[in-house]
């Protein structure tokens, strides 16, 4: 028997005015592992994400996290468990501009209260891990897309999430490029158990995970399980 | 360009006889109208076909008095229905020119009433499921083993966007091939 996913959709619809976007879509995610969600542009893979990370609520269905129900908490209550379980990786622009690179990766630990300078070193070893420690003490603005991707996913790990949720992490960037953030992104998750829901169109980088969803219309058609 | 490459002729016989006894001709005939475009298939490899068929339970023949191997009319079994889902159900192996075996299993599907797009689902699951093991080997392996892999990797790669344009497009097919 499979163990218990840590998160699950069922059944979800969400509507845009009159644009259904999401309808009737399930999904399971277990802890650990990394699940591509594929699906041609405008298929809901995004709104999906969304709705799993407790950023946009289902007009119908539920989400579960580690047996709680997202879909029934309060705000805040939600926010707190996104802030502490949860890490994002976007396609780009999720970086402060006025921040150095090692004050981005640090400011989620100082805004869950650890002091400055242990917020720093543990930022300053997650650059490391990411290769890109020299670009620590630069703004976001001064390092290539691959480097800023990095120090993106530096800042999603850093408060060791259980799932980190990435939206094309590797869309604007090359193919070596991008090839090397999935590297060190997937290989970071894995040490630190973390789940990863990784939303992309593009099959080189759904080659990365280990199972794949495929989202048509708003709906998910398949699960693969690997053997 | 062969439509369909040898061993799936078989299965695309036996497909369009779901739709209904024929002669080998009539098969050939219709064969050729929708797979054989550049090459159409020659009567030896049709009645050789047929006889293999026939010889594994797949087909019967609905003989008409005193007639010749021409005029002998051709039905699916009950076993030669199963064969032809059990194919459709299984995806190919990833290798190049698949699309011509793809193309024939797609509208076969949508031909005999199965869903044309959990063919679709199948092989893109199993192309997945190389590309990630050539991935870890390229990842893991020295620059030879990189640019090998990434060869296979790009193929497989256009493989997975003709299956999802497909895909997109399956509904403007099925009005084609059951008009
Ligand atoms: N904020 C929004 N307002 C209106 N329509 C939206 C919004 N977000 C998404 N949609 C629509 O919902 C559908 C699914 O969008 P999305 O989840 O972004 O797809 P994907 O990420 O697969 O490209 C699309 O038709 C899109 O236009
Ligand atoms: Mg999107």
């Amino acid at each position: 028997m499979a163990p218990e996913p840590l998160l699950t959709a069922e059944n979800l619809h969400l509507s845009f005015g009159t644009a259904t976007a999401l309808d009737s879509a399930s999904v399971e995610v277990h802890a650990g592992e990394v699940l591509a969600l594929m699906g041609p542009s405008g298929s809901g893979k995004s709104t999906l994400l969304h709705c799993l990370a407790g950023i946009l609520h289902p007009d119908q269905g539920r989400v579960t996290y580690a047996g709680r129900d997202l879909t029934a908490m309060h705000d805040d209550e939600r926010s707190a468990l996104r802030r502490s379980e949860f890490g994002f990786v976007f396609q780009f622009g999720q970086l402060v501009p006025e921040l150095t690179c090692l004050e981005n990766v640090a400011l989620p630990l100082r805004l869950g209260g650890a002091s400055r300078r242990a917020a720093q070193r543990s930022a300053a070893a997650w650059l490391e891990r990411l290769e890109v420690s020299d670009v620590a003490h630069k703004r976001p603005g001064q390092a290539s897309g691959g480097q800023e991707q990095r120090v993106a996913v530096a800042r999603a790990l850093v408060t060791r999430p259980r799932v980190v949720f990435a939206d094309e992490p590797t869309g604007a960037l090359d193919t070596l490029n991008g090839e090397r953030v999935m590297q060190l992104f997937v290989a970071a998750a894995r040490e630190t158990a973390a789940a990863v829901v990784l939303v992309t169109h593009e099959p080189r980088v759904a080659a990365y995970s280990d199972h794949e969803a495929v989202v048509r219309d708003g709906r998910v058609r398949t699960r693969e399980y690997a053997r | 360009m062969c439509i369909v490459l040898g061993m799936s002729v078989g299965h695309a016989l036996l497909g369009l006889l779901e739709g209904g006894p024929r002669h080998g001709y009539d098969l050939k005939r219709s064969y050729d109208e929708r797979f054989g475009q550049d090459r159409p298939l020659a009567y030896g490899q049709v009645y050789s076909t047929l006889a293999r068929l026939l010889r594994n339970g797949l087909v019967e023949v609905e003989s008409e008095p005193g007639a010749g191997p021409e005029r002998k009319k051709y039905a699916i079994t009950d076993a030669g229905v199963s064969d032809v889902a059990g194919w459709l159900a299984q995806p190919e192996k990833p290798e190049p020119y698949l699309q011509s075996t793809l193309y024939t299993k797609v509208v076969l599907a949508l031909l005999t009433g199965h869903d044309a797009a959990d063919v679709l689902d199948a092989q893109r699951a199993e192309h997945l499921r190389l590309m990630r093991e050539l991935t870890r080997r390229r990842d893991g392996g020295d620059l030879a083993d990189q640019l090998i892999c990434d060869h296979a990797l790009f193929h497989l790669e256009a493989d997975l966007r003709w299956l999802e344009v497909t895909a997109a497009r399956i509904q403007q097919l099925a009005a084609q091939v059951r008009a």
